[in-house]
């Protein structure tokens, strides 16, 4: 058991009144250079929108670095927050701009594809649930990615992979998030 | 906190302990909402890397003083018993964090929380919304003015309420750090009928949801005090820390 650590406890079913934020989603402008939009629906075990769920992504910035002092490679742009967070509507939709996170070196070394890291609160669920999005169009680094590596099951690690509409604008990506049933999205104890 | 490990891909970072224990399991089958909305596959370890050692450091600009009053941004005064609810954000080996956004939202004192789909036959109180933020100081301190939350009725099984409590977001200075959880108040005669406290397995970690009351931080004449301290992750127990190194302590 770990020392005195704090519990944790579901956000309810109220947490839209203090959690979200006017600029939440907007990890960067729209009309900024590279923006790309990310949306998705949070879906429980029965295939129904979850409609009081909260998304929080967390990722480096294009070039792979963050603006923090725990990243020893240093430098790190302050200006990108890196951090977006929305509540999900009445169809259970979530939707967070941003920016491409560039590939990052892997502690064990090799490198890391493109990703964000993703928290998952709602009501019903006693503590986050953390998974990761990937990109359907990186494809070499994806398939050297460590931790898409670690997941036997291809079926299983295709549910990280964010998907593009045929046809679609470039800089449009979906990712569902089913939190049990089928084709239920891998999670992480991190 | 969290001394840096050399690993083959010559990055030094810190690492987290695992949470081990302490939380609720997701399925928590008495908690009714959580069948639905539970993983059924295992969840996959995942090693620590640099999305997962830092974290978005991030609040100070999003936050003012009066942020930290929920009794002070209306035209008159909240209904309730005024409280004062203080305590220290630290890590697991009791280092502060400082500078770390905290964020509270909470039901008015009948147990009505200002929100839409809150249908409790309880007066709304349009003195107060619920919500606060600040910031924690040097110590790692954060404060809160408030009045004290009412229990409040929920459908999860006949005759079922929620003990009085105070939901407390935190960020810490990693994404491996980030936390939610309810602060409840000491005493409450809710706490056996309640899935959500009890879902916490360990007896002794529940204890640690429950504030203290404390006449130190009580204001005569004014308003009663309580005190929670949060206690995050912090380095792995197996990390060797060099003296004197506190790299929790800059921002």
């Amino acid at each position: 058991m770990s020392g005195p650590l704090t519990p944790s406890q579901t956000v309810g079913p109220f947490l839209a009144i203090g959690l979200p934020w006017p600029d939440g989603p907007w990890v960067v402008d729209e009309d900024a250079a590279g923006a790309i939009t990310i949306t998705g629906q949070v879906l429980d075990g029965a295939g129904e929108p979850v409609t009081d769920a909260l998304v929080e992504t967390w990722q480096a910035g294009p070039d792979g670095s963050f603006a923090h002092p725990d990243d020893p490679r240093g430098g790190g742009d302050a200006q990108f927050r890196g951090f977006g967070r929305c509540p999900t509507d009445a169809q259970g939709r979530y939707q967070i701009i941003t920016l491409r996170p560039g590939p990052l070196p892997d502690p064990a070394g090799g490198t890391q594809a493109p990703h964000l890291d993703v928290s998952v609160f709602a009501r019903g669920l006693l503590d986050r649930v953390v998974t990761r999005i990937y990109f359907p169009d990186e494809e070499a680094a994806n398939a050297a990615d460590p931790a898409l590596a670690s997941i036997a099951d291809p079926g299983r690690r295709a549910t990280l992979v964010a998907a593009v509409r045929p046809g679609g604008p470039p800089g449009e990506f979906r990712f569902d998030i089913r939190l049990q049933g089928g084709r239920e999205t891998v999670f992480f104890d991190v | 906190m969290t001394a840096p490990v050399p690993a083959a891909g010559g990055l030094n970072l810190p690492r987290y302990e695992r949470a081990e224990g302490v939380h609720p399991p997701l399925e928590s089958p008495q908690y009714r909402s959580s069948l639905l909305r539970s993983p059924k596959w295992p969840l996959v370890p995942l090693a620590q890397g640099l999305t997962e050692v830092t974290g978005p450091l991030l609040g100070a600009e999003r936050v003012t003083a009066a942020d930290a009053d929920l009794t002070g941004r209306h035209a008159g005064e909240p209904i309730g018993e005024r409280i004062i609810v203080t305590g220290r954000v630290l890590d697991s080996g009791g280092r502060p964090i400082a500078g770390t956004l905290v964020e509270i939202w909470q039901a008015n004192s009948a147990g009505r929380y200002a929100h839409r789909v809150d249908d409790h036959p309880a007066p709304l109180d349009p003195n107060f919304d619920g919500v606060g933020r600040c910031m924690t100081d040097s110590d790692g301190r954060y404060r809160f003015i408030t009045i004290k939350p009412g229990a409040y009725p929920w459908k999860n099984h006949l005759n079922a309420w929620r003990p009085a409590h105070i939901h407390f977001s935190l960020f810490g200075r990693a994404f491996t750090q980030r936390l939610v959880t309810q602060m409840y108040f000491p005493g409450d005669p809710l706490f056996a009928q309640d899935p959500i406290f009890n879902s916490v397995p360990d007896p002794a970690a529940r204890e640690r949801l429950i504030a203290r009351f404390d006449l130190a931080v009580t204001q005569p004449d004014w308003a009663l005090g309580y005190q929670w301290d949060i206690v995050l992750r912090g380095p792995a127990a197996t990390v060797f820390e060099p003296a004197g190194e506190h790299r929790g302590e800059h921002r």
